[in-house]
Order: C-alpha cells, then structure tokens, then sequence
C-alpha cells in the first residue's frame, strides 16, 4: 500500500456506485423528475389563466404564457429540492443497510462516501432541471437569455443543487429511517410556494410577503427569472449565491459532524 | 508493519455508554496467524470490542494495536490491515453480486485484472457465481451473508475480524466457511471470531477468551479450557431396574450417583445410572469402575461417556463471575 487515501479517486468509485444505484432504482428518479413536471402542468394549465391575468403588467392577450415564463424558475428551483429529496433517501438508505458501517471500516477517505452522493445528487438535479426547462420551451416558453447568461445560469443552478444536496445529505444521515429521511426535506417542497415563485410578494399579506422577499428562494428566483429574461441583475445573483454558499457549508459541517458519530451504539 | 508484533493487542480496554459501563478493562493478545473466539452472553461486549477495533467507534480508555497500529491515533493504517463482518448485512442490495465486489476490489484499487482475478475467486469460493449477475436485493439471507463475507475478504486483509459470521447460515454453509476460515488460517491470516455457537468455537479456534461482565475471564486453547470444569460423566444403561439397584450398592462406597444429572427422570423404574468421572485420571476410573461391576456380575448392557464440552466451561465461568459480581 503505497498511499493510504485517495479523496478524488475514491469519490469517482463512488459517485459511479451511485450512478448505477439511479439505473438500477428508475422509478426514484422519475418520482422526483415527475412531482415538479406535474406541478409545472398543473400550475400552467389549471392556474395559469387566472393568476398570469393578476401579474404585474399582467391582463395580456395570453396571460397563460405570462404565467408559464413567470412559474418556471420556480418549477426549476422544485426540481432541485425534489432531487434533494431523493439524496436524503439515498444516504439513509445506506444507513440503514450497513454499508457505510462496511466503508467505515475500509482504508477509504472517509468524504468520498458522501462526495459520492453530492455528485450523483447532482446529476440527478441537473437532469430534473434540464427536464423542466426544455418542457417548459415546448409548451411555448422563449428565454431570451444570450449564451453568457445561459452559462451563468447553468452555474447558478450546478450551485443551489449543490446547497440543497450538502443540506439534504445531513437530513439523511439525522433520520432514524428511510420514511424519516423522506419527509424531512418535504419543506423545500413548499418553501418556493412562500417566495416569489408562484405569485409576487407584493400580493401577500405583510408578514408573509416580508418572510417571502427575506427567504433563501425569492433571491434564487429572481435570479434565475432574470437571467432567463436576458438581463442581469447583479445584486440578486450575488445575494441568490452567497445564500447557496452559506447552504452548502452549514449543510457540509453539519453532514460531517453527522457522519462522524458512531453509526450504532449497540452492543 | 511492525515487526513481530502481535496481529491483535488489547490492554485495558474500557467503554461505557452513558452511565452504563461495557468493557471494564480487556486484555487480550491474538498471535499472528491464529484464530480466537471472543464467547459471551447478549451484551457482554463482544461488538463494542469489533467496533472499536475496526475503529468505528473509540475507546474511553486502554490500548488496542492491530498488526502494531494504534486504532485511535494511526486509524487509517489499521482500516488498511483489516477485514470486517459485521452482524449485519452490509452489502449493497440495488447492486449485483460481482458489482458489490467489484466495487470493494476499486476502492482497494486492486486494479482491473487482479480485481477480475480475486472476484472470480471468490464467487466460486462461496458458491455465488450463478446468482452473481443478479441484484443482491434478490439473495437469500444465507447468501447475503456469503457476499458480505466475499467482500471483506476482496484483497486479502491480513487480520479479520467476524463478528457471529455463520448467523444465519444453513449446515453446510456453516461448513464451507468453517472451511475458509481454516484455509485463511493456513495462507497465515489472522482472525478474531465472535459466536454463539460453541462447537464453532471449538473447531476454529485456537484459543477462546470468553468475555462476561466487560472482562476477560478466561483466555486459553479449547481443550485446557475444558480441563477446568469438572471431568465428565459415565453413563450405564442396565436390563432392569433391579440390576440399576444392585449396581448403585456395589458401586455407593467409591462412585456415588451424579448429582448433576438432569435427562435422568425421577423414579424407581429408571435402567440407567450416571456417576461423575474425576477431572484427572478418567481412564484408570472408568477401568476400575467397570472391573469392579464385571467382579460383582452386575451385567452392563451399554456404557456412554460424555467428556465436558464448551457449553459446561461457558457456564461454568460466566456463571460464575456473574455471582461474584452480584456478592
């Protein structure tokens, strides 16, 4: 044994076991890619007449397509807390079925073991999101984003799905069982709801509509809205990836300090 | 690795959860190459040692070494070294069977060929290779623990810990692992073996320390061990009931009745009689006992002699310790 740790090799071997865990369990994948696809049908064709014709500016010939453009970048941010979801059932999966107790006792490095979910969350996340941005083009949403903004926008979405997996990854390893791990996520779910995703803030009652401008989605929103729209705004960006940043790192200390307690105090 | 240090080296191992203690000082030396059997009740301890070896939990005091490394201060030296079954299955179920492998032979980075090479060993060691195509989800309990021990034993690990690995397991897979085991033994592994079943212990290992009450009351070869209770009994099967009395009479002054004689059923009409044999000198007992019935022509129709197994010194010794800690 020349070298005892290999992060970034062991990772890959991981994040590959993922990967083939995704292929082998495809009813997972397309409950999660499925939830917020229903929810993007149901919100455009159902609501969308009604509420596009309350937008600000809204009354036009075809409020539906207003409302389609408007509840997208909600419906995207969805698709990342729906994957989310899915790594919290992943890693408490793993829990429960010993294996990490197995890994623990290997000569591995210890971060690949959750490296590997982030990265195959990630993938997953970035599918789901993919999904519901090229169905929302087919039902006749046109972003008028130039190609910077595109890639500005990739990035900012590779960086809430990595926030919200570190979160998640801890709220696997906190649940006593899988139906645990399952539900405990479910507020991400319906926090887009209390944001600026679906309706503006403005139309809310005081307390509410300041909880919704001051939470951690609005800005994300707004950004991926804007950017989408063709127009940059800085502040909004800047705010949506310093909230993402802070995610993401209280999620990966407090994942850490989960995953390094001892997994059964049995004996 | 160090040299000629001993695959295992425990001194003065502690460990309590919350207020409730579970080790209370363990000294244990397991020699390179051997087999020990850690016996004990539920909840003597026997995990807590496997966990803190395998260093997945830490130690409240004490040392432990494994082939010369500190589990608490060179960890990662020792994960290199070693081998773990848990009690529970820890094996991959949305993975197949060669995949689970394959997977331990990438982390080990093994490489591709000697990787094949090993997995292709193994599944024909434990029998798999039918159902290693298919998702582990799908394996019986029985095989689920055949892979999980295929496994631990991808790139050969020098020193192994099984904590209650045939658990589970049908007569002949209890076997063919006894069989591994023994060939492990033989290519000079190291195995420290947690079980239930004391005729496992007996066939296996080497040495057997038994653990009650968070210590190591007894630590030698299954035999020696054995020496230590009480001899074993002799057991005479008569024609009649008459002939049992006759027998008791001539035998009373040397060789009284066992007391301990549990499958006798009471009554007069009994037709067997069993007497307790010294722990020294059985044979020249059982010559002169039976001398002395032939002299006496009291016919004996069958004699059965039973030695002490390990379920006698098991309860001896934990029984034991279990009234002293009580007084």
């Amino acid at each position: 044994m020349t070298t005892l740790s290999h992060p970034i090799g062991d990772s890959v071997i991981m994040f590959r076991r993922s990967l083939v865990r995704m292929k082998r369990y495809p009813s997972m994948t397309i409950m999660l890619v499925g939830f917020p696809l229903l929810f993007l049908l149901l919100f455009v064709y159902v609501f969308g007449g009604t509420l596009g014709a309350g937008l600000p500016g809204g009354g036009g010939a075809d409020s539906r397509a207003d409302y389609l453009a408007y509840v997208t970048p909600a419906i995207v941010l969805m698709a990342a807390a729906s994957a989310a979801q899915g790594t919290a059932i992943s890693v408490a999966m793993d829990r429960t079925e010993g294996i990490v107790a197995r890994f623990r006792t290997m000569p591995i490095a210890p971060g690949s073991i959750l490296g590997g979910h982030v990265l195959g969350s990630l993938v997953q996340s970035m599918l789901g999101m993919g999904i519901i941005m090229a169905v929302s083009v087919l039902l006749g949403f046109r972003p008028t984003a130039d190609p910077a903004q595109w890639l500005v926008l990739i990035a900012l979405l590779a960086l809430i799905a990595f926030a919200l997996t570190w979160l998640t990854v801890a709220f696997g390893l906190l649940s006593r069982s899988v139906e645990t791990a399952s539900n405990t996520p479910t507020f991400l779910m319906i926090l887009p709801f209390l944001s600026s995703g679906f309706v503006p803030t403005a139309s809310m009652p005081a307390g509410l509509s300041w909880f919704a401008e001051h939470q951690p989605f609005t800005p994300m929103i707004e950004g991926i809205r804007g950017l989408l729209a063709g127009q940059w705004e800085w502040a909004t960006l800047a705010t949506a990836a310093g909230w993402c940043v802070i995610i993401a790192i209280a999620g990966y200390l407090w994942a850490r300090s989960l995953f390094r307690r001892p997994a059964t105090a049995d004996h | 690795m160090p040299e000629n240090a001993p695959a295992i080296d425990i001194t003065g191992l502690t460990k309590s959860f919350g207020d409730q203690p579970v080790l209370r000082g363990v000294d244990l030396t397991v020699a390179t190459g051997t087999v020990c059997a850690l016996l004990g009740p539920n909840g003597s301890g026997k995990t807590t040692i496997v966990n803190i070896l395998s260093t997945l939990l830490p130690a409240d005091g004490g040392t432990a070494r494994i082939a010369g490394y500190d589990v608490s201060r060179d960890g990662a030296r020792v994960r290199a070294a070693i081998g773990v079954t848990g009690q529970f299955s820890a094996v991959d179920n949305l993975l197949t069977g060669a995949e689970n492998l394959r997977l331990m032979a990438d982390l080990r980075r093994l490489g591709r060929t000697e990787g094949q090479r090993q997995i292709d060993d193994l599944l024909n060691l434990f029998d798999l290779r039918e159902a290693a195509g298919k998702p582990a989800s799908t394996y019986s309990g029985g095989m689920k623990r055949k892979l999980d021990l295929a496994m631990t034993l991808v790139a050969r690990p020098r020193v192994l810990f099984l904590d209650e690995p045939t658990t589970g397991l049908d007569p002949r897979s209890r076997r063919d692992l006894w069989a591994v085991v023994r060939s492990l033994v033989d290519d000079g592994v190291t195995i420290l073996l947690t079980t239930q079943y004391l005729d496992e212990a007996d066939r296996l290992a080497h040495r057997v320390a038994v653990l009650d009450q968070g210590r190591i009351v007894a630590h030698d070869e299954p035999a020696r061990l054995k020496q230590q209770v009480p001899g074993g009994q002799i057991r005479l099967q008569f024609a009649t009931p008459a002939r049992v009395a006759h027998a008791r009479l001539v035998l009373a002054d040397e060789w009284p009745p066992a007391e301990r004689a549990p499958q006798q059923p009471a009554g007069a009409d009994t037709t067997t009689l069993q007497i307790d044999l010294p722990a020294t000198g059985t044979v020249p007992a059982l010559r002169a006992l039976l001398d002395r019935l032939d002299d006496q022509d009291v016919p004996v129709d069958h004699v059965e002699v039973s030695a002490p197994d390990l379920d006698d010194v098991f309860f001896a010794l934990t029984s034991t310790t279990t009234r002293k800690a009580m007084q």
